[in-house]
């Protein structure tokens, strides 16, 4: 048996390479799969709990969560094609034209 | 008895003026209807546009005389105390002060309306003449009526209130008028000081119209004197209420000190300087004065004050007059001067002569100075009496009214202001409140009344032309609407005074009429024993004043000699000083416009307004336009620091809480 706190700590090392990924990185590709990482921690962690308070809700959640990111990684990428359509480029850089 | 009809005498000329209001304040917009709709020229819309502008503006203040005249006759028919009165609204009712917005047509305000009314007709018949072919035909008219409306609340209001309505309208139109040709910056100039200097007199009538509300808690007239007579108010209140109004009266009635804007009035059209600079308002004063004669006759102090300042106004304004070269600025002070006397009048007791000085001044300088409108008119706007001379045979009806009215100024029996002067004169020796030195004074000034309006008869109409083969040629008289008005006025200037014979011909059994019309609201104090007996002998002074005047300005500039010129040259400072007025507008502008000019602009406006109120309003634009500019760093559109800021927040806002929770 691994103990929870090895677990936790996977799940939050996990969701700062996340978040660390779509600080720094400036390909917009990029920064969704930094993204999808720092929801799988967040699905790791509801996983973890669920065994350790032994019921199911948490595996629920886990199934939920995964259903909602399909989609919302679909119209992501339909948003990402858009935008390299208009721009050419994957960089966030390009994308400023709303500021001011 | 039915009074509503005094509501029409106001009424007309208010009409007048919304007419050729709407039609000068339009101008434009109806040109350019009757050009499309009917095809009139411009020529045409003009011509007749003047046309109902002059008839509107006539007709209204006609059918207001007339108005006037039938009062007039209702209240002949009254038992003498009565006065009729008609109230048009309840104005202000609140706790303590209860006004009545009404009119009040007594002996005093009737001889005032029909004054007003009457020249004011006449002038304003001059006025189709005089303005004949002006491109503001209708604004001069609407603001003509428009004078004739406000003057007309002054001498009718019942109240201090009401009257001070139509005091503070004949200062708008007076303003108006004087600077009505605005184009020209030293007339809109003159027009300023005017409205301004009577702004500083009203100050004075609006404290002591206050003061006197304070006292007797009313501002009614009728009121006003009852509480007089039965308070026992102290005399240094009342005192100080009757010189407050007093100040107000300087103002609007020119005397010292305030008198500077009445000779740079002269800017304004010459039936405006005639009806309003003459006739009509600047006797405003003298009629609050003994319309209020209750209150100074309760104030014994406040009397000596208004007899030494009229006389001192008398005698300084004739001095100045002596050598002055402007035809219009001589009628101007020639005007301070006669009002100095209704002044002097009214401080030594004697109101009544007061009045009937008003009166026929009203008459006289009125033709006079529509006489100097011929002149200026016929000379193709010429106004310096030095390059006139010898227009006796180019404008004969001219000439002659304008003798009969100097005749009567200067003080020639029986002309109407020999009557009247000599009355003054009386008084000034012989009242209570008369003295030697005062009648002393007023003999001097009617000296000088004489020798300066000889002075400019003999320059502008005797002797050799001095303007000019070619301007003389053009000189014509003028049209009959003028010198119709003229020879009315001229008639009247010649019998207008044996509305008041003097009491020395009391045996030809002439009953001194203004005297027994105005006896029962106006009180004058008897003469002393003493003044009893000098009268004759002071109307015999008068009329050897008048003479001597005629013959000292025969001698100096009725023959060709160069007196005037070796007598200039002898006294040279005296002619400087009087030449430049004594001065006293240099005085003014050096003691008073220049530290105020100071205050406001360098104090005030430069350090107060720029230093502090715009900097502040300033500092506040400066720094949210500063802060906005340095937070907009932060909104770069990168989507990546957005989110560092969320993440930096989101962990400030978990500290926070958890920090809170435990």
């Amino acid at each position: 048996m691994i103990p929870i706190d090895f677990l936790v700590m996977v799940s939050l090392t996990l969701f700062l390479l996340g978040a660390t990924t779509v600080l720094v990185r400036r390909n917009i590709l990029v920064m969704l799969m930094g993204l999808e990482l720092m929801l799988n921690a967040a699905v790791l962690l509801f996983i973890v709990y669920s065994r350790v308070h032994a019921n199911l809700t948490g595996h629920f959640f886990a199934l939920f969560i995964f259903v909602v990111a399909a989609i919302e990684v679909g119209l992501i990428i339909a948003i990402i094609l858009n935008l390299f359509k208009q721009k050419r480029s994957l960089l966030t850089s390009s994308y400023t034209s709303m500021k001011e | 008895m039915q009074t509503q009809g005094l509501v029409y005498i106001l009424l007309f000329p208010l009409i007048g003026t919304f007419i050729n209001g709407f039609l000068s304040f339009f101008r434009n917009d109806l040109k350019t209807y009757f050009k499309k709709n009917f095809q009139w020229s411009a020529e045409k819309f003009s011509y007749t546009t003047n046309r109902i502008s002059a008839i509107v503006g006539v007709l209204a203040v006609t059918l207001s005389f007339l108005c006037g005249v039938w009062y007039f006759f209702e209240l002949l028919n009254l038992s003498s105390e009565n006065a009729l009165s008609y109230t048009l609204l309840r104005w202000i009712h609140t706790g303590a002060l209860d006004l009545e917005f009404s009119f009040y047509f007594d002996h005093l305000s009737s001889i005032m309306v029909l004054v007003v009314t009457g020249v004011g007709s006449l002038i304003h018949l001059y006025s189709v003449g005089y303005m004949h072919g002006d491109p503001g035909v209708s604004r001069y008219f609407a603001y003509l009526n428009l004078f004739i409306v406000a003057m007309l609340m002054l001498v009718l209001g019942n109240n201090l209130l009401v009257m001070f309505i139509g005091w503070e309208g004949v200062g708008l139109v007076s303003y108006l008028l004087i600077s009505f040709w605005y184009s020209d910056i030293d007339k809109a100039k003159a027009g300023k000081k005017a409205f301004i200097v009577n702004r500083m007199g009203d100050v004075g009538f609006v404290l002591g119209a206050l003061l006197l509300f304070a006292l007797f808690n009313t501002m009614n007239f009728s009121e006003l004197t009852q509480s007089i007579e039965q308070s026992a108010v102290p005399v240094g209140y009342i005192t100080c209420a009757a010189l407050l109004l007093f100040f107000g009266a300087c103002g609007k009635s020119a005397q010292i000190p305030l008198y500077v804007w009445l000779p740079d009035a002269m800017a304004g059209p010459t039936p405006v300087s005639a009806l309003i600079h003459a006739a009509t308002m600047v006797t405003a004063g003298v009629y609050m004065v003994v319309r209020l004669s209750p209150l100074y006759f309760a104030a014994p102090y406040a009397m000596n004050v208004i007899a030494i300042i009229g006389a001192a106004t008398a005698l300084f304004a004739a001095t100045i007059g002596l050598v002055q070269k402007d035809i219009k600025k001589i009628l101007a002070y020639s005007t301070i001067s006669q009002l100095g006397f209704m002044f002097l009048a009214c401080g030594v007791g004697a109101p009544i002569a007061a009045i009937f000085h008003l009166v026929t001044h009203a008459f006289f300088k009125a033709c006079l100075f529509l006489g100097a409108g011929s002149v200026i008119h016929g000379m193709g706007g010429e106004q310096d009496i030095t390059r006139m001379g010898g227009l006796k045979h180019k404008m004969p009806v001219t000439f002659w009214t304008f003798l009969i009215a100097i005749l009567a100024i200067s003080g020639f029996p029986p002309f109407s202001g020999f009557m009247s002067k000599d009355e003054i004169l009386v008084a000034a020796f012989g009242t209570e409140y008369g003295s030697m030195a005062l009648g002393i004074i007023a003999v001097i000034a009617a000296l000088f009344t004489s020798l300066y309006m000889f002075r400019l008869f003999y320059l502008t109409f005797l002797g050799d032309n001095r303007s000019g083969h070619k301007v003389y040629e053009h000189v014509h008289e003028s049209p009959g609407a003028m010198t119709s008005v003229l020879i009315i006025l001229a008639g009247l200037a010649m019998i207008g005074g044996f509305i008041g014979i003097p009491h020395l011909f009391s045996f030809l059994a002439f009953p001194n009429l203004i005297e027994e019309w105005l006896e029962p609201v106006v009180i004058s104090f008897p003469l002393t024993r003493h003044g009893e007996t000098l009268s004759p002998l002071i109307m015999l002074v008068s009329v050897g004043m008048a003479f001597l005047g005629l013959l000292i300005a025969y001698i100096f500039y009725g023959r060709k000699n160069t007196y005037a010129e070796n007598l200039r040259s002898l006294f040279q400072t005296t002619y400087q000083l009087l030449w430049h007025k004594y001065f006293v507008d240099e005085i003014y502008h050096k003691l008073i416009v220049r530290p105020l000019y100071f205050i406001s602009e360098r104090i005030l406006f430069n350090t107060i307004e720029k230093g502090g109120i715009d900097w502040s309003v300033d500092f506040a634009g400066r720094f949210s336009k500063t802060i906005s500019r340095k937070s907009l760093k932060l909104q770069q559109g990168d989507i990546q620091y957005y989110l560092l800021y969320m993440i930096i927040g989101l962990i400030i806002m978990s500290v926070v809480i958890l920090w809170w929770v435990q």
